[in-house]
C-alpha cells in the first residue's frame, strides 16, 4: 500500500502521482491521508488502481474518474465524481450538492445521504444512495440509473430525459415532466444488480420507478408552463 | 460571493477559545473571499452597560477625545478600548442611540459597526489572516460568533462593503450569494426611513430584516419573509445575543454545511472550514435545506 | 363650386413607426403558431459599433511605417498567467466556439483547416470534440459548457486550451434550445440524447455557481490537465467590469468577452435583440477591470461579437483587447448567405443576407445542417482555403492601419489612435468625438 499524506504533500504532487499510474505494475493500492476538506482530490485518474481517501474532502473529489476504484471513508463536498467515465467511487459518509453531476459511466455509491442536485444532467452513470437525496436531483438527467434507498426531496427528475430513477422511500414532489412508471422485470433486474454492487440489502420490490413523461421532447405551447 | 463561518458554543469551557477557533475557520475560507474579512463576536454581557463598536479610517484623530466628548455630551461615564482602526465604546445601557447621534454629529469618518450588550464587530479590507491579526481576533473569548470572507461581486471593496452587517442591537448578518432585487428594495426601504449606507446587496438584506423586526416581526418571521421578498441567491447566517440562525434561498446553490456535537454547532461554506474544531470527526454534518430557517440559542 | 367627395384631398397612408409591418407580421405569426421565434445569429438591430470609430493616422507629429517593408507584427500569446503551455498565435483573430451539431462535420473541418493555415486557433462548441476537428486544428480550444455534452477527460487533455463558457453575447443568462430536426444519429450519440427530440441546454453550470465556486472548478480542471493548458473564461457582455474582475479573481488565464452582436446557433429572437451590451460598449469596462487589478496584458482579453474586417480587429485591439474572435464572419467566409443560393433562400421564405434559421437544419449553403446531402455542398478543403484567405486579408488590413498609425505591432495600437463619429460611440469607446477632445463621461469634464 502506497501512502500520500496531504498534510505534507501538495495536492498537485498527489494528483500527478496518481494520474501517472497505469495499473501495469504492482503499485495498485494507494491511501490518501489528511484530505481535510481539500478540493479536487484524486481527480482525473485513468488506471485500474484502488485509492482510499481517509477523511473528508471538498469539491470535485474523484472528478472525471476513469477506471479507478476510489473509496472515501468520510464525507465529500460538492460535485463528487462529476463527469465520471468509468470505475467506482464509494463514499462512506454524506455527499454535498451535485454528486455524480454529468457522469457518463461507472458506479457512484453514497452510503450516507446526498444533498441537492444529485445526478444532475447525468449521462450514463449509475448512482446508488443508501440514504436520502435533496431537491432538484436528476435535473435534466439524460441516461443512467439513480437508485435512492431513502427519500427524495422536491422536484425529483425535473426536465428528465431517459435516465431511470428508483426510490424506495417517499418523494417530496416530482419535477416537471417526471412521472411514476411501471416497474417491469427488466427494471427489477437492473435494480438487483446495482443494489448488490452497492452493498445494499434493500429489496428491488420495495422501490418505485420514475421516468420522463416525454412531454417536453418537442416544444408545444400548451406545455409552456413546464419550461 | 464569499466564505462564511459560524460557531455557537454549547460547552462553556470552550468560550475562552472562541476567537482562536473562529479565526482558524475564517482563514481557511480565504480562497472564497480574499478582498475583505470580518467577524462578529458575542462576549460576556456586563450588567447595565452597552457597547458600540466603531471604526474610522483616521482613528488617531477621530478616537482621541471621543470618550471624553461622549461623557460630556451624555453626562455619563464612557470607556473606550481601541483596537487598530476599531474601538469598543462602553457606556450605560440605554445610551446607545444618544451616543450614535453624538457620533453622527462629529466631524470625521466614524462608522458605527454595531451596538448592543454583547456584540462586537471587526471588519476591514485585506486578507482574512491580516485582518484577524490586526484585531487580535484569536485572543477573543465569547459564546458565539460569525465570520465572513468576501469576494466582492458588484459593489466596491471597502470597509463599508465588508461583512458582517449590523441589523439592529446585538444583531448581525453575513451573506454568500448575489441578490437580484436589492436596488429596488433599497429604494423602498430608504423611502421608509431605513438607514442604508452602501450600494452593497447584503446591506439591503440586513436592513430588510431590521425593518421587518422594527415592524413587529420576530427574527424567525423576518427570515421567513425574506424568502418571499428577497430575489436571487443567498445563504444568510444571522447572529443575535442568544444565538445564531441560518437560511438559504429556495434554489440553494450557494454552499452551506452545518456540524453539531455536544460542544457546539458550527457553520461553514465548506467542510474544510471546520476541520480544526475539536471532535469534528464525530460530529453530525449536514447541509441546511432550501427555504428553511434554522436557529440555535442559549 | 364644390368639389365632390371623390376628389377631396385624403390623408396619405401613414405607417406606424411603432407597429411596423415586420412587427405586425411577428404578432400574426405568434398568434398563429403559439411559439416564440427561435433563430440563429446575433443581434440584427443597429447599435453603435466599430463603424462609428475612425483611426487618426500619422502625419507630422507621428511617423507612419512603410507598408510591406517595415515590420508590423501580429502575433499574440494567450494564457501566460498560470499555464505551462500558453498558446502563441500568428494573428490575433481566433475562431469562436461553434458546435458540431449546430454546424456540419464538413463545416467544422473547414474551420479547423482555415484557422490552422492562418496560424490561429479554433474552438469546439456545445457538443464535444470531433476527431475531424481535432485532426484538422493545430490549436484547438475545448469549450466547457453547462450542458457538458460529450465532455470527457481524454478530449480535455487533448485540447490546447479550455474555455469555460459562462455566457454568450447573443443570450447573456440564457440557455439554448436545438430543435429536434438537427439531432441526427451522430449528434444524438455525441450528446447522449434520443434522436429527433429538442435539446434543451441549461443556463447555469450544473456543478458550480458564482466566482467562489468557479475558482474551485478552475482548480479541478487544472489538476486534471496538469496545469498545462490555459483556462479561458467566456462571458457575455452584460456587466463587463464586474464579470472580468471576477473571472480574474477566480483564476482565469484569458477572459473572452462576447458582445450582443455575437451569434448563437439557436435561441429566442426576443433574447438576441433585447438582452446584452453592444460589443463596442463592453471593451473599455473590461480593460478598466484588468487595469484596476494590475492584470491588463497579464490576463489576455479576447473580444467577439460583430468583428468583420481588419479595421474592426484594429479598433478592438486599440481599445485594449489582446485578440478578437469571429464566428458569423467565418461562416460567411465559408459560404453562409451566399447569393448563389438565392432561389433556395426564397423557397425557405427568406433572402440572401437574412437567412438565420440555422436551427432548422435546412441551410442551402450546407453549413448549419446535419442533412448529408446539404452538408456535402461544402467542400472542407475549399472552405478551409476561403477562411484562410479571409483571415489573411483581415490581418493585412489591420496591419495597414497599424502601420499608418506608426505601430510596429498590432498590440501597440491605443485608444488615442481613435476618434468617434457619434456621441454614443464616443461615450461607449471613451474616445473623443472627432475633432474634439471630449467624450461623455470624460474625467475632468472636458468642454
Amino acid at each position: 500500500m502506497q501512502q500520500i499524506d496531504l498534510a505534507t504533500t501538495p495536492l498537485r504532487e498527489m494528483n500527478e502521482t496518481l494520474q501517472a499510474q497505469t495499473g501495469a505494475d504492482n503499485q495498485t493500492a494507494w491511501e490518501i491521508l489528511n484530505p481535510r476538506g481539500s478540493h479536487a482530490v484524486a481527480c482525473g485518474l485513468d488506471a485500474p488502481i484502488e485509492v482510499t481517501v481517509r477523511g473528508h474532502t471538498g469539491y470535485y473529489c474523484a472528478g472525471m474518474n476513469k477506471q479507478a476504484a476510489i473509496h472515501v471513508t468520510g464525507s465529500v463536498g460538492p460535485g463528487v465524481a462529476e463527469n465520471m467515465m468509468s470505475g467506482t467511487v464509494v463514499i462512506d459518509g454524506d455527499a454535498s450538492q451535485y454528486a455524480g453531476a454529468t457522469g457518463r459511466g461507472g458506479l457512484l455509491v453514497i452510503k450516507g445521504n446526498a444533498s441537492s442536485r444529485c445526478g444532475i444532467s447525468m449521462k450514463g452513470i449509475d448512482i446508488v444512495v443508501h440514504g436520502n437525496i435533496g431537491h432538484m436531483s436528476a435535473f435534466m438527467a439524460q441516461v443512467g440509473n439513480l437508485v435512492v434507498c431513502g427519500d427524495a426531496g422536491e422536484a425529483l427528475g425535473d426536465s428528465l430525459y431517459e435516465a431511470r430513477l428508483f426510490v424506495r422511500g417517499s418523494v417530496k414532489s416530482l419535477g416537471s415532466d417526471c412521472i411514476e412508471k411501471e416497474m417491469r422485470p427488466e427494471h427489477l433486474a437492473i435494480l438487483a444488480d446495482l443494489l448488490e454492487r452497492a452493498g445494499s440489502d434493500a429489496k428491488p420490490e420495495e422501490f418505485r420507478r420514475y421516468g420522463s413523461a416525454r412531454k417536453l421532447y418537442t416544444f408545444d405551447i400548451d406545455n409552456a408552463a413546464a419550461y | 460571493m464569499c466564505g462564511i463561518v459560524g460557531l455557537f458554543l454549547k460547552d462553556k469551557s470552550l468560550e475562552p477559545q472562541l476567537g482562536a477557533l473562529l479565526t482558524d475557520m475564517l482563514i481557511t475560507m480565504t480562497d472564497r473571499g480574499p478582498d475583505s474579512a470580518g467577524i462578529a463576536i458575542y462576549g460576556a454581557e456586563q450588567d447595565g452597560l452597552a457597547k458600540l463598536t466603531i471604526q474610522s479610517d483616521a482613528p488617531d484623530d477621530d478616537f482621541a477625545t471621543l470618550a471624553a466628548d461622549l461623557s460630556t455630551a451624555l453626562g455619563v461615564s464612557v470607556d473606550l478600548h481601541r483596537k487598530d482602526s476599531h474601538a469598543v465604546v462602553i457606556l450605560p445601557a440605554g445610551q446607545a442611540a444618544a451616543a450614535r447621534a453624538v457620533i453622527a454629529g462629529r466631524p470625521g469618518q466614524i462608522r458605527v459597526m454595531s451596538d448592543g450588550n454583547a456584540i462586537e464587530i471587526y471588519k476591514e479590507v485585506g486578507l482574512p489572516q491580516d485582518v484577524a491579526a490586526r484585531f487580535a481576533l484569536s485572543k477573543m473569548a465569547g459564546t458565539h460568533g460569525i465570520g465572513h470572507t468576501r469576494m466582492a461581486t458588484e459593489s466596491a471593496v471597502t470597509t463599508q462593503g465588508a461583512h458582517p452587517f449590523s441589523t439592529g442591537p446585538d444583531q448581525c448578518l453575513v451573506h454568500n450569494g448575489s441578490l437580484s432585487n436589492h436596488n429596488n428594495l433599497r429604494r423602498k426601504l430608504r423611502r421608509d426611513g431605513v438607514r442604508i449606507e452602501s450600494e452593497n446587496d447584503t446591506e439591503v438584506g440586513a436592513a430588510y430584516l431590521t425593518w421587518k423586526m422594527q415592524n413587529g416581526a420576530t427574527l424567525g418571521e423576518a427570515l421567513e419573509a425574506s424568502l418571499t421578498d428577497l430575489d436571487g441567491f443567498f445563504t444568510f447566517v444571522v447572529g443575535t445575543k442568544e444565538g445564531f440562525g441560518v437560511v438559504r434561498d429556495p434554489i440553494a446553490c450557494k454552499p452551506a454545511v452545518l456540524a453539531e456535537t455536544d460542544q457546539y454547532v458550527a457553520f461553514g461554506s465548506e467542510y474544510r472550514a471546520m476541520v480544526g474544531l475539536p471532535g469534528i470527526e464525530a460530529a453530525r454534518v449536514w447541509e441546511p435545506e432550501p427555504a428553511t430557517v434554522y436557529f440555535w440559542s442559549h | 363650386m364644390s368639389t365632390s367627395d371623390k376628389e377631396a384631398p385624403r390623408t396619405a397612408p401613414i405607417q406606424s413607426a411603432t407597429f411596423t409591418n415586420p412587427v405586425n407580421a411577428e404578432i400574426r405569426r405568434a398568434a398563429a403558431t403559439g411559439i416564440y421565434d427561435i433563430r440563429g445569429g446575433g443581434a440584427k438591430r443597429k447599435v453603435p459599433h466599430f463603424d462609428d470609430l475612425l483611426f487618426l493616422g500619422a502625419s507630422i507629429s507621428r511617423y507612419p511605417l512603410e507598408g510591406y517593408r517595415e515590420r508590423c507584427d501580429t502575433s499574440v500569446t494567450l494564457g501566460t498567467r498560470f499555464a505551462k503551455n500558453p498558446i502563441t498565435l500568428d494573428i490575433p483573430i481566433t475562431i469562436a466556439g461553434m458546435s458540431f451539431g449546430a454546424l456540419s462535420a464538413q463545416a467544422k473541418e473547414a474551420l479547423g483547416r482555415g484557422a490552422s493555415a492562418a496560424g490561429t486557433s479554433t474552438t469546439t462548441g456545445d457538443g464535444g470534440m470531433t476527431p475531424e476537428e481535432r485532426g484538422h486544428s493545430t490549436k484547438l480550444v475545448y469549450q466547457y459548457l453547462p450542458s457538458r455534452y460529450g465532455m470527457n477527460p481524454d478530449d480535455l487533455r487533448r485540447a490546447d486550451a479550455i474555455e469555460i463558457v459562462v455566457g454568450q453575447g447573443a443570450k447573456p443568462g440564457g440557455g439554448g434550445m436545438l430543435l429536434g430536426q438537427k439531432i441526427s444519429d451522430r449528434v444524438a450519440e455525441m450528446r447522449t440524447l434520443p434522436k429527433g427530440i429538442d435539446q434543451r441546454s441549461a443556463c447555469r453550470h450544473p456543478d458550480w455557481t458564482g466566482p467562489d465556486d468557479l475558482e474551485i472548478k478552475i482548480l479541478e480542471l487544472r489538476e486534471i490537465t496538469g496545469w498545462r493548458v490555459p483556462i479561458y473564461v467566456k462571458v457575455a457582455g452584460s456587466r463587463p467590469y464586474f464579470d472580468t474582475a471576477l473571472a480574474v479573481k477566480a483564476g482565469a488565464d484569458v477572459v473572452v468577452l462576447d458582445g450582443m452582436q455575437g451569434g448563437t446557433a439557436a435561441t429566442q429572437d426576443v433574447f438576441i435583440e433585447n438582452v446584452g451590451l453592444p460589443t463596442l460598449a463592453c471593451i473599455r469596462p473590461a480593460v478598466r477591470a484588468l487595469q484596476d487589478l494590475g492584470m491588463h496584458r497579464e490576463v489576455q482579453l479576447v473580444v467577439s461579437g460583430g468583428i468583420r474586417t481588419g479595421a474592426d480587429v484594429a479598433k478592438a485591439l486599440a481599445l485594449g483587447a489582446d485578440a478578437v474572435s469571429i464566428g458569423t464572419a467565418a461562416l460567411v467566409a465559408l459560404g453562409d448567405n451566399d447569393p448563389k443560393w438565392e432561389a433556395e433562400y426564397q423557397a425557405l421564405g427568406t433572402t440572401t443576407g437574412a437567412y438565420d434559421d440555422w436551427h432548422e437544419g435546412r441551410d442551402p449553403a450546407g453549413i448549419t445542417t446535419q442533412d448529408p446531402l446539404l452538408a456535402s455542398r461544402l467542400d472542407p478543403i475549399e472552405g478551409g482555403r476561403r477562411l484562410r484567405n479571409y483571415l489573411k486579408v483581415m490581418t493585412l488590413e489591420a496591419q495597414t492601419i497599424a502601420r499608418a498609425c506608426g505601430h510596429n505591432h498590432l498590440h501597440n495600437l491605443e485608444p488615442e489612435d481613435l476618434c468617434a463619429l457619434t456621441v454614443e460611440a464616443a461615450a461607449m469607446a471613451q474616445v473623443p468625438l472627432a475633432g474634439t477632445e471630449w467624450y461623455p463621461g470624460k474625467p475632468g469634464g472636458g468642454y
